[in-house]
């Protein structure tokens, strides 16, 4: 008997357990659910006025997709001492579907973490043996508009890789660094103070999730680097060079910070 | 070659009313800005634009004859990279011609055959 009643016991042990067990899924979900539902990350997009919202979703207006057509010729256009084109290794520029979501990414040819402009630098040493472009050059800025246009409404998507991870702890400490005569952190501004205003501009939340992005101030289509130098001198803190590894390491933060955010790319910003 | 991107649809139906955009790169350089070391920047600006349409199955080469759809003219207060969007009544298949002309001889010509049933 006394074993029974034990065995008993045990079993409602059990079933108590479960249930709560049960609860405690049903909570967490709803939760985690909840927690979905108030992201309260916002893209830059969400800032804008109507009207250049409107640039933006009509490929027929957006005028980074003149960048975009001229990336998409080069990219079939065979060049360097190898006369290969990106086509001849890659294929049709469509299966390049979910690669700008992912940079920067390691590299392990580089050895070092790498955004998408440097790779392509990368590929036209390696493979089609010719000179890199600069940065900012209008080429570059095409073929790389044009890669991550394919990507068009994909997650944000860091890789999961040691070094990155690295890279990206640094990046979260510039962007949690003071710099400047201004004195201001990006944190400063895009975490603590957005959706507060600057002069006559909004301050967005500082989600990289357009680039490279057709900027109105700039007339022209421009890097995350450009951006971000942009920024460093408005506070009067000296820039880094582009391709500089602390712009990189900011980048995989931001990267980091906006994982799960659809890419917009090419986007128009004020 | 400056760059263009013009979107008119392939096909209309006759008496139809279609939209027509044409978007060109173009600096829209104004003349009153000076370079970060402190120089003029040389004025740079598109003039004119013209749309005619040349009615005839096959792409016109010739000179722009034929009936003028739309024209206008370009100031210093019109943004880099103009964008132009306006309607057109087709009535027959035919090339619709643009030309942007501008300062330092800047001329784009840009044909589209418009396909009409």
């Amino acid at each position: 008997m006394a074993t029974r009643a034990s065995h008993n016991a045990r079993r409602s042990t059990y079933g108590c357990l479960s249930v709560r067990t049960l609860i405690a899924l049903f909570v967490s979900l709803a939760l985690s659910s909840l927690a979905h539902a108030a992201d309260s990350r916002k893209s830059g997009f969400d800032f804008m006025q109507p009207s250049t919202q409107a640039t933006q979703l009509d490929d027929t207006q957006n005028p980074a997709m003149l960048w975009v057509k001229d990336g998409q010729l080069l990219w079939n256009k065979p060049d360097g001492s190898a006369a290969k084109s990106c086509a001849n290794c890659h294929g049709e520029i469509a299966r390049m579907r979910g690669v700008a979501p992912r940079y920067p990414a390691y590299s392990s040819a580089q050895k070092k973490v790498v955004n998408l402009s440097q790779q392509i630098s990368q590929c036209r040493i390696e493979q089609q043996r010719a000179t890199p472009w600069p940065f900012e050059h209008e080429s570059l800025l095409g073929l790389e508009a044009a890669i991550a246009k394919e990507s068009r409404a994909l997650p944000v998507k860091p890789p999961e890789h040691p070094l990155l991870v690295e890279a990206q702890k640094r990046g979260t400490t510039l962007f949690n660094q003071r710099i400047g005569q201004v004195d201001l952190s990006c944190r400063d501004c895009h975490d603590t103070l957005a959706g507060k205003k600057l002069g006559g501009n909004v301050i967005p939340q500082g989600h990289a999730t357009g680039y490279p992005i057709y900027r109105l101030e700039w007339q022209s289509v421009g890097s995350l680097q450009r951006r971000l130098r942009g920024c460093m001198t408005a506070v009067r803190a000296e820039p880094y060079a582009f391709g500089a590894s602390e712009l990189v390491d900011l980048e995989a933060y931001l990267a980091k910070r906006a994982a799960g955010m659809p890419l917009e790319a090419p986007a128009v910003r004020p | 070659m400056a760059r263009t991107l013009i979107t008119v649809p392939e096909t209309a139906k006759a008496g139809e009313i279609i939209e027509i955009k044409a978007l060109v790169q173009h600096p829209m350089e104004t003349g009153y800005r000076r370079s970060s070391d402190g120089d003029m920047l040389p004025r740079d600006l598109i003039r004119t634009f013209t749309c005619h349409f040349v009615v005839g199955p096959t792409a016109a080469s010739a000179a722009e004859a034929g009936e003028l759809v739309f024209a206008a003219t370009f100031h210093a207060a019109v943004a880099a990279n103009p964008y132009l969007s306006f309607n057109f009544r087709a009535t027959a298949s035919g090339t619709l011609v643009m030309v942007w002309n501008g300062d330092k001889g800047f001329a784009q010509r840009e044909t589209v055959n418009l396909r009409v049933s």
